[in-house]
């Protein structure tokens, strides 16, 4: 089964509705819930990364016998080093996001902590794709 | 202790999503940064916090929280009302700070 889902840079109305379309699904699947908190707390994080730091993104999650791999493609400023943006407490969000309680540099942590495989490339001024892989057991 | 239950005995108001009340509350998680909730609250939670915007509600809904509340009278933005209505994930209020009422929140569930 492939799920895709368009997100919308700087739209924090919608952040959010990919992962809870997701969980649906699962849910649905009676996938382990201990599995799916872990992919809500991933996709979600990744979700909002679009949201908070680039201009538009396609999220294609794709359920096989094994896992889910979802793979969040999108365009925006890039990251120029990678390792500095996995330091907890990294951020760059700006002062607007972070009074809304965003911008604590945790999400690619979280992410990272939940996911089984974790893969980021990012290209400075092209774009970013975080590939993330979570097996069902 | 369900949430109405804890709602009566701290006397707290009850600004939406009524439909929940009867969630069972397994615990209380404190914080403002929605990525320290994400990443650390646990369902069953009631989540104490300073955050009024519609994203409390997503990230409340997708961690299985029982409830959140508002603490220093603040009060929830009305699109965040909406979406705890229709999920009903019950949005409470009190006029103390978030240090007193934590305080009172951790005494009452683990008695
Ligand atoms: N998709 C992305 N495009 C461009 N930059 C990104 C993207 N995702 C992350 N970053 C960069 O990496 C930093 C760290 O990301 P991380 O998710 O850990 O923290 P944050 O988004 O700033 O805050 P939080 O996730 O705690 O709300 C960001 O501040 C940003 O500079
Ligand atoms: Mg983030």
């Amino acid at each position: 089964m492939v799920l895709e889902y368009k997100v919308e840079g700087g739209d924090f109305t919608q952040a959010g509705n990919v992962s809870s379309s997701v969980k649906k699904v699962l849910k649905q699947l009676g996938i382990n819930p201990v599995v799916i908190k872990r992919v809500v707390v991933a996709l979600y994080e990744a979700e909002v990364n679009i949201v908070a730091h680039a201009y538009r993104g396609v999220v294609t999650a794709t359920l096989d016998d094994e896992g889910i791999r979802i793979v969040l493609d999108d365009e925006g400023p890039g990251i120029a080093s990678i390792e500095q943006a996995m330091v907890k407490g990294y951020s760059t969000a700006s002062k607007e996001v972070r009074e809304m309680g965003f911008g604590a540099g945790m999400g690619l942590p979280n992410i990272k902590d939940n996911a089984d495989e974790f893969t980021i490339t990012s290209k400075v001024g092209v774009g970013t794709r975080l590939d993330i892989y979570i097996h069902y057991v | 202790m369900t949430v109405k239950e804890v709602v009566e005995k701290m006397g707290l108001k009850v600004f939406s999503g009524e439909k929940g009340l009867d969630r069972e509350v397994l615990g209380g998680y404190t914080s403002d940064l929605l990525s320290d909730v994400m990443g650390h609250a646990k369902e069953g939670e009631i989540w104490v916090s300073l955050q009024t915007h519609k994203n409390i509600m997503a990230v409340a809904g997708l961690k299985d929280l029982a409830a959140i509340v508002l603490v220093k009278g603040l009060q929830p933005e009305e699109d965040t009302v909406a979406v705890s209505n229709e999920e009903g994930l019950p949005i409470l209020g009190t006029d103390e700070q978030c240090f007193e009422f934590t305080g009172k929140l951790y005494a009452l569930i683990h008695n």
